[in-house]
């Protein structure tokens, strides 16, 4: 390799490895899209005008410590469009959202608050069906919905309903996560197969004529936080609930803050043959697709068979694979090895194949 | 997935990589261009030229839609959008591609309506059901994309909607190919064809490569496996001292290609005088423009659009890159500049330009053995 062909990787690798700064002149909707522009947002804009450490950590949930008690506060916003879709509806996403944002900061999610938005004109019966689907999802997750605020705003304004959550949870004693304490060896677990909220979303607003058989995965993800906890324990570094972005963005976000490189085996990622299919003919990667029920789990190697095992017996979690590890070189980067026998880099999503998700 | 999974078959792969190796001659350094975005595409997703032999270089055509379409265009397209009462429709990628002053999704941000569709038949569609509003679909693409252009343009007109226009910016494959060969400074030993183009136009019109400037060219599938094995069939060529066009895309390319296609196209288009291409200039008869016949949904004609020429920005050596003269890492801006989030160049500007290819995995590239 040429002085200078050197000199022009070594700007690229510093210029990935800054935090990025937010110089855009409005927001787009790729702003939204929970890629490299979102990260821009949060990194350049949002994290440093709080200053606070919970909030560098940037995980999933913030943890704030009172008298010695652990807690983990997270906020939420749900604009998905259209609110219903196959396998689920806005309220039991919400609930879902909310409390794997605590779960896989390592807390039992305790308690919910529920803001809505209300579009003017919307029939009562879909605000019923919606609140029911709330109280079924709390149920299940074992939270209690404990505060609220509602709101209705002009026809056009919100498409039918908006809903913003908060969750806390209390964390749980046998969590040792940081986002920064990934390892070079650490076994990367995926709990089942990715692509499916996304790609139902996309298939329920009618604009590709594509039928497919795709049901939204979102479900609380608690029971399988519950069982990788008890199965390795402190060997347990990290989990990232994989919405927004995909795999690949959540795999590429923990990748920048450990300073690690990764390594993800294509042929063993999970992927059902409907949304393998859907992707093929839309020329999307399952890797970005939103999820709205799956973690990735970063674990010892010597706890990894014992994390999965566990994983696998969660109910809903049967598919949960080991998809890759990490790495040293070349640091804060993602790497795929291809079914095919090459390589290639799976970068931070750029763009927006799909707004409004979740 | 039947059809799909026979052709990335790893086994395979391996023993087609060790065909070429055979076949190669060391110490020879070959360079082969692949002259369609969608193999660039294809190459990175499976990490083809991880197979390949060290010495096998292949280099990124101009065959990426998106990245040829100049900033002027660019521009005219983002004042149509602005205009009241306009619904501007365009593919997603579209939408990143920068102006001289920022990006169809930023003039959406902006308040303008600008929506994505997969095909112009869904940009009918709006027109469709929007009858108070002027529908624009920005059409561009190769002969690939071409005739569905053109058999929407024909449906709009059979149905007599008087809301639907279209910006042409289509574009066609051999003026661009005539242009890189004519040029001193090219350093190619082969063309891997483009599928999709031929399935259109056939494998006739690339017959002058060979006769005229004696580079083999193979017209390839998209599949790793096609890849591959046209990879091989350039090598072997090379080999034999052979020189031909040949079809490895032979299960979809007819070598006179579709002419029922070429009929709807010859209807609906006519070739413009020159138009220009990011990073290779003005390039003459290398465009569409829609006939008289359809001057009435002619979105250039109906609306006043800047049509100012905007040159590509000084530092950019594009051109060089596609000529394969330069690598993109040798060029003055790349990496510092010009990055994939801020893009000067064509090249850069979408995934599957060769210098946006080399920024996210030019460094693993070489860690090949070298022959």
């Amino acid at each position: 390799m040429s002085e200078r062909e050197q000199r022009v990787l070594s700007i690229i690798e510093t210029a990935r490895s800054k935090r990025p700064r937010f110089k855009d002149e409005r927001v787009t909707m790729a702003h939204g899209a929970g890629g490299k522009a979102t990260q821009t947002l949060i990194e350049g804009l949002l994290a440093p005008a709080f200053d606070s450490r919970a909030l560098d950590e940037l995980g999933d949930a913030g943890v704030v410590s009172i008298d010695g008690l652990d807690l983990a506060l997270t906020t939420d916003t749900f604009v998905v469009k259209p609110i219903r879709f196959p396998g689920g509806s806005i309220g039991g996403l919400a609930v879902n959202g909310t409390v794997n944002d605590l779960a896989v900061a390592g807390a039992r999610p305790v308690a919910l608050s529920l803001g809505l938005v209300i579009e003017e004109g919307l029939p009562a019966e879909e605000l019923r069906t919606e609140v029911e689907a709330v109280a079924k999802a709390a149920a299940e997750a074992g939270v209690e919905v404990v505060a609220g605020d509602t709101k209705v705003v002009e026809r056009g304004h919100a498409d039918s309903m908006y809903v913003c959550t908060t969750g806390l949870g209390k964390r749980d004693d046998r969590a040792r996560l940081s986002t920064a304490a990934l390892r070079p060896g650490d076994r990367i677990l995926v709990s089942g197969s990715v692509g499916e909220h996304g790609t139902a979303i996309m298939l329920a607003r009618g604009e590709f004529e594509l039928d497919a058989a795709i049901e939204s995965d979102t479900r609380s993800l608690w029971g399988a936080v519950d069982a990788l906890l008890d199965a390795a324990g402190p060997d347990l570094r990290c989990m990232r609930d994989a919405t927004r972005g995909g795999v690949a963005s959540a795999l590429n976000e923990l990748a920048r803050a450990s300073n690690v490189a990764m390594v993800v085996r294509e042929a063993d990622v999970p992927v059902k043959p409907a949304v393998a299919g859907a992707s093929e003919l839309l020329g999307i990667d399952p890797m970005y697709v939103a999820n709205e029920g799956k973690l990735v789990a970063f674990v010892a190697p010597e706890r990894a068979d014992a994390a999965l095992a566990a994983l696998r017996s969660v109910d809903g979690c049967e598919e949960a694979a080991e998809i890759g590890e990490v790495r040293t070189d070349p640091p804060a980067m993602v790497l795929v090895a291809t079914a095919f026998g090459g390589r290639r880099v799976m970068d931070m999503l750029a763009g927006d194949p799909l707004p409004r998700i979740c | 997935m039947r059809f799909v999974d026979e052709f990335r078959d790893a086994e395979l792969g391996r023993a087609v990589a060790g065909e070429i190796l055979a076949t190669v001659e060391t110490g020879r350094h070959y360079k082969v261009m692949e002259v369609c975005g969608g193999h660039t595409h294809s190459i990175y997703k499976y990490g083809v030229d991880d197979l390949l032999p060290a010495n096998v270089e292949l280099v990124h055509g101009p065959g990426c839609p998106v990245c040829v379409i100049p900033m002027g265009r660019v521009d005219d397209g983002i004042a149509i959008a602005h205009q009241d009462g306009v619904t501007f429709t365009c593919f997603g990628d579209m939408m990143r591609v920068p102006g001289s002053d920022g990006t169809l999704l930023d003039a959406k941000a902006e308040g303008a309506d600008v929506r994505m569709v997969y095909s112009p038949l869904d940009a009918l569609r709006i027109a469709k059901e929007n009858p108070d509003r002027d529908v624009v679909f920005f059409a561009i693409g190769f002969e690939t994309t071409a005739p569905s252009t053109a058999l929407t343009m024909k449906r709009a007109r059979m149905e007599r909607v008087r809301n639907f226009f279209c910006m042409c910016n289509h574009v066609t494959i051999v003026p661009p190919l005539r242009a890189l060969l004519e040029s001193p400074d090219l350093r190619l030993d082969g063309f891997i064809g483009p599928g999709h183009v031929s399935t259109v136009v056939g494998a006739r019109p690339f017959e002058f490569i060979p006769a005229d400037y004696g580079k083999p060219v193979v017209i390839s599938g998209f599949e790793p496996l096609d890849l591959l094995q046209s990879v091989h069939m350039i090598m072997r060529q090379l080999a034999e001292e052979l020189c031909e066009v040949e079809v490895q895309y032979s299960r979809v390319v007819p070598y006179e290609g579709n002419l029922q296609a070429l009929k709807v196209m010859a209807e609906v288009f006519e070739l413009r005088p020159h138009f220009e291409w990011r990073g290779l200039g003005f390039i003459s008869q290398s465009a569409l423009k829609l006939t008289e016949a359809y001057a009435d949904l002619d979105a250039e004609i109906r609306y006043e659009v800047p049509g100012v020429r905007v040159a590509d920005p000084k530092a950019c050596q594009c051109g060089e890159v596609l000529k394969g003269v330069i690598k993109p890492w040798e060029c003055k801006v790349f990496g510092t500049a010009c990055t994939p989030e801020h893009a000067i160049g064509t090249c850069m500007v979408s995934p599957e330009g060769a210098c946006a290819a080399y920024y996210n995995y030019g460094r693993f590239a070489r860690e090949r053995e070298v022959v």
